[in-house]
Parts: C-alpha cells; structure tokens; sequence
C-alpha cells in the first residue's frame, strides 16, 4: 500500500470530482471534497516522512519503468508543495461550505466541488510528476476546472473574467507544449530526469534556448509574472470567495514549482542562468512586478481587486528570489512562496465573510466594519501586516531570507524596489485599517452571526502565518531541503 | 537548411496566424478559431516530428523494417482531447457572455460592464 502512495495522492481527488457530479447532493459533494483533501494531506504526510528517512521515491504508472512509462517522484522538492496544495485545499474544504451555499446556487455547488477536486488533482499531479509531458496535462486539467469555477462568479462579469484567463492561459499552456515538443525534438525523450541527463551535453543548440524561452514564458503566464498579468486580478476577485482562496493561494504557486522543476532540474541552472539571461530578465521583471503590483494595489476600490494586485507584487519578490539562483536566493523564494500562501489565503477568506456579511467586497461598504466585527477585523489586520512584512509575521522571516539572499549576491537595485514595495503594501493595508475603523459603520448587514466554519477557516490560517512567524523552523527546513535539492540536481 | 525542414516553417507560420488572430480579433468567436488554429499548428508540429524517412504506419507487418515513431502521435491525442476540452469551455463561457450581455465583442462586453457597475451599487443585483 505504502508504494502506492504516490498515485494515491493524486487519485483520491481524481475520483473524488465524478463522484461529486454524480451524486448531485450538496452535503455529499462537500463532504466527498473535505475527505479527499484530507487524504491527500493524509498521504503528503506520509510521502514528506518517507522522503526525510528513505530519500527519494520513484513510482512508475502502470509497472512502466522510466523513461518509457510515465514516473512520478517524489523528494525534497516536492513535498512541501504537496503539503501546502492539500492543507490549504482541507482549510478550503471548511470553509467553502457557508461561503459556497451563499455565492452559488443550489444546483450547481456539487459541480463546483467535482471542478475543485479536478483543480486539486491537477496541482498535485503538476508536484507529483516526473514526467514533462504529463506535467502538461496536469496543467490543463487544473487550469480548465480553474476557468469554469472562475465563471460560476456572482456577477455577469465573472464570465468574461474566465473567458479572458482561459484566451490567455490556453496560449501560455501550449507556449509550454511548444517548448516540450522541442526539447523532445533535440533529445528524444520526456521523462525529467532523462532530458537533464541528454540535454547536459547539447548547449549551444538553437532548438534548446526556443525550448528554454516557450517553456519559461508559457508557466510565466500561469505565474502571473509582472508583464503576464493582467487576467489575475479579475480572476481572483471575481470567482465565489472559497474559489478565490484556493486559486490565489496556490494555483500560481504550482505554476512556480513546475518553472523551478523545468529551470534547474530539466534544463540546468547553468544552462538556463548561466548561459541564457533569465536571471537578469526575472529580476527586472520581479522589481516591475513589486513597484507596479503594490502602487495599484494602493488605488483599488474593491478589497478582493486590492489584494489580487497585492498578489502581483508578491511574486515579484518570489521572481526576484528565483533569479538569483543561488541556494539561499531560492531557499528564500520556497519560503516566501509557503508564507504568501497562507497570509494570502487568510486575507481573501476574510474577504469571503465580508462579502458574506455585508453583500460586498468594496472598500465603500466596508466602511467602519471594524467596530461592528472586531474578531474579522483583526485578523485582516494581522495577515495584512503579514503581507508588509512586520515582524513576528511569516511575511517577515521570508522577507528577511529574500534581503538576505540579495545582499549576498550585492542587488541593490532590487532590494531598494523591495523595501519601497513594503511601504507601498503599508499603504494598501493601512487603507483597509482607515475604511474599517475610522469610518462611520454603514447600516447594511445581510447576515448577522458569521458561520463557525468560515471564522475556523480564517483564524487557522492567521495563527499558522503568525506561528510561522514566531517560530519558522519548519518552512524555513522545508525550503532549504527544497533548495538544496533542487541546486544538487541542476548543478 | 530552409528546404529540408520546411514543415517547420509551415507549423511555426500556422502558430502565428493563430496567435495574431487571438491578439487582434475583438469577437470572442474569432478569438477561440484563432486559439484553436494555434493549437492545431502546434500538433501538426509534434507529429511531423515522429515522421521516419520511408517508414510506414507503426504496425508490424511482414517485410517492413522502419516504421514512424508512434509516441508523438499518441502524445497529441491526449493534446487534441486537452484541445476540444478547452474550446468546448470556451464556448460554453461565449454562450453565457451572450446571454448575459447580449453581445460577442469584447469592447461591447466591457462598455455594458462599466455602465452597470455605476447603476447597481451592490454586486449580487447585476445579472
């Protein structure tokens, strides 16, 4: 049973999302999503414990051993994206409930967990994978339950919010294809491991570098990398609230781990940062990303908007920390990227109350909601001061490992975009504190006792970014063993 | 050099065509012909690659020594199903667009959009 752990992971929300369409029961569907992520968190427990004492699992599909068959793997690497898919997808799960029966109608909730499920297999089968086409699949079965969950939105525009993610996402998705298509022309083969090995003696091949450049920039439009944008912010803030939580924290997340997976481990960090100029591109890219993603954050009129814009200028710093491709510069990127997940995702769960509460999410009718809901208001107050990077917040510590990181390789410049992009995020959220605290409360309410559920949801993950603050022993090992394993391969 | 591998200029030119409609069609319709014609050129370019000089189809059968490389052909057949998945959510987002602004043109869309954001003050109403 133990050897089948790596398929389990992916197959328990795999099966999961038929079953939720099928059974056409709204509690059943739930309660079908809420088991599958928890066995998935279930089984990425027990794959991180057997990599930490037996290293390295290699599971080929079908009995079809690599490079023929198609082979996951599961390392160092790997595992903590595994960790944080499932963990957040459970908190998701608790929250979704409320927050899913209020945003979508009745008949259509079991088919919004069946396209949850799909996003969660397909995330998880992106960790999973060893194999480059097959990492390609995943994203598309991800990113298409994405869309359709997107366009079950409240308003009209949700559907033209998906539709212009699904335009953008299918070109960065078949940039990716392109990209495999070429490196398979050059070596013959897709399995990861295999191509490094083949590709390590062909730099100079022209067939490559466009290989490189379409895989890099397909996975940068999933990233949302600065230029690459734009359909983040409406996709974000127009999706159901429980949709919104999943997606910013980690859909663009496992778009980052499969371009560090290609980068160093496929193609070779002295291929991709030595010979090619990406890391001189990423950090351009990362200081436009901080300066202009936090400056818009600042003017936008709805809180789900401000902080999609926030999620901009987020990864910027993770661009920022992948562009140095040094171990500590990715160690600090790994950590920023498990950090900005959870204060993320407490801050737009937040913003799914408030919706719930107060029938919207604009910063005119949250006018003064501090006063009338203290607890929701705090925990804005904490994640946001995470996501400025005071400290003891998660946001600090990795902030901290990224200045670290940039120092030790001298990069003033981005460093410099890095700080002002701090106080720009002080701005932002301190706009949030003035419109819910020193405005006069505004009358409308729509519900008046939040659900347990929903506040569960939203104060575990305030306390886990606090706890991750305090104490950042475990995502701070979990990233160096990430990096280290990642620097060891690609060498 | 241009000769031999022509067929990559032909895929490579077909890509193009489809991503310049993509970028310059405002219709929504024409957008995903345009998406679709590029993810076309992109399967026409995996398959052209499992072709072998003089190899027939990949089957054994008596007296044939080179056969076409079969693994770019499958591979493209789970991208063809990844490829109707992605137009049949496509439309079926294009069906709900039209319904709910009674329009297929992007500018239109959005020029409905921004008027009914001044007029209901509360989202949840619209639509």
């Amino acid at each position: 049973m133990t050897v089948q752990l790596p398929f389990v992971q992916v197959l328990l929300p795999l099966l999961g999302a038929p079953l939720c369409a099928l059974l056409r029961s709204r509690v059943a569907a739930w309660l079908l999503f809420l088991l599958a992520a928890l066995g998935s968190l279930g089984c990425a427990v027990l794959l991180a414990q057997r990599v930490a004492t037996a290293g390295t699992q290699r599971y080929s599909v079908g009995g079809w051993t690599a490079p023929v068959g198609i082979e996951f793997v599961i390392d160092d690497f790997n595992t903590p994206v595994l960790l944080l898919v499932s963990l957040i997808a459970a908190v998701v799960a608790v929250f979704s409930h409320r927050s899913l029966a209020a945003e979508v109608a009745a008949k259509r909730v079991p088919l919004v967990y069946a396209c949850l499920c799909l996003v969660l297999a397909g995330m998880l089968g992106i960790a999973v994978t060893g194999d480059a086409f097959n990492a390609f699949v995943f994203l598309e079965i991800m990113s298409l339950a994405s869309y359709a969950l997107i366009a079950m939105g409240r308003r009209r525009r949700a559907l033209l919010a998906a539709f212009r993610y699904l335009v953008v996402g299918s070109v960065g998705a078949v940039f990716v294809l392109i990209g495999i298509g070429l490196a398979y022309a050059v070596t013959g083969t897709l399995n990861m491991a295999d191509l490094a090995q083949r590709l390590g003696g062909l730099h100079g091949n022209r067939a490559l570098y466009a290989a490189v450049v379409f895989v890099l920039v397909g996975l940068a439009v999933k990233m949302a990398v600065f230029p690459l944008h734009a359909w983040l912010p409406d996709a974000y803030a127009q999706a159901p609230s429980a949709v919104g939580v999943l997606l910013s924290a980690t859909a663009t997340k496992v778009a980052i781990y499969a371009l560090l997976r290609f980068a160093f481990t496929v193609f070779g960090a002295t291929l991709v940062f030595g010979v090619m100029p990406v890391g001189r591109i990423g950090a351009l890219l990362a200081v436009l990303a901080m300066l202009i993603g936090s400056a818009v954050a600042c003017f936008q009129t709805d809180l789900k908007y401000l902080l999609a814009w926030s999620s901009i200028a987020q990864i910027g710093y993770i661009v920022a920390g992948i562009s140095l491709a040094t171990t500590a510069g990715v160690s600090a990127a790994y950590l920023h990227v498990i950090n900005h997940a959870v204060t993320k995702a407490a801050l737009f769960a937040a913003a799914g109350l408030l919706v719930l509460r107060l029938g919207s999410a604009r910063l005119d009718d949250l006018a003064g909601f501090g006063r009338r809901m203290p607890w929701t208001f705090a925990a804005v107050v904490v994640a946001g001061l995470g996501l400025v990077g005071v400290p003891p917040t998660a946001g600090f510590v990795s902030k901290w490992a990224l200045a670290t990181a940039l120092l030790e390789r001298g990069q003033w410049p981005v460093l410099a975009a890095m700080l002002v992009s701090s106080l720009l995020a002080l701005v932002y959220v301190g706009r949030i504190v003035e419109v819910g605290w020193f405005r006069e409360p505004s009358l409308v309410t729509v519900m008046n006792r939040p659900p347990v559920s929903m506040v569960a949801a939203i104060w575990f993950l305030v306390l886990l970014s606090v706890y991750f603050g305090l104490d950042a022993t475990l995502p701070s090992s979990l990233a160096d063993a990430a990096a280290a394993a990642l620097l060891r391969n690609g060498g | 050099m241009i000769g031999s591998h022509y067929v990559y200029w032909l895929t490579f030119a077909l890509m193009m065509i489809g991503l310049y409609v993509v970028i310059s069609h405002g219709n929504l319709i024409k957008k995903l012909i345009g998406l679709s014609l590029f993810q076309v050129a992109v399967f026409l370019f995996y398959i052209s690659l499992g072709k072998v000089d003089g190899g027939t189809a990949p089957i054994i059968t008596e007296g044939t020594q080179t056969y076409s490389h079969p693994l770019p052909h499958v591979l493209i057949l789970t991208a063809i199903v990844v490829g109707v998945a992605t137009l049949a959510v496509g439309l079926a987002l294009v069906v709900r667009l039209f319904e709910s602004y009674g329009s297929l043109e992007e500018d239109e869309i959005l020029q409905r959009d921004i008027s009914d954001r001044d007029t209901t003050d509360r989202d949840g109403v619209a639509s």
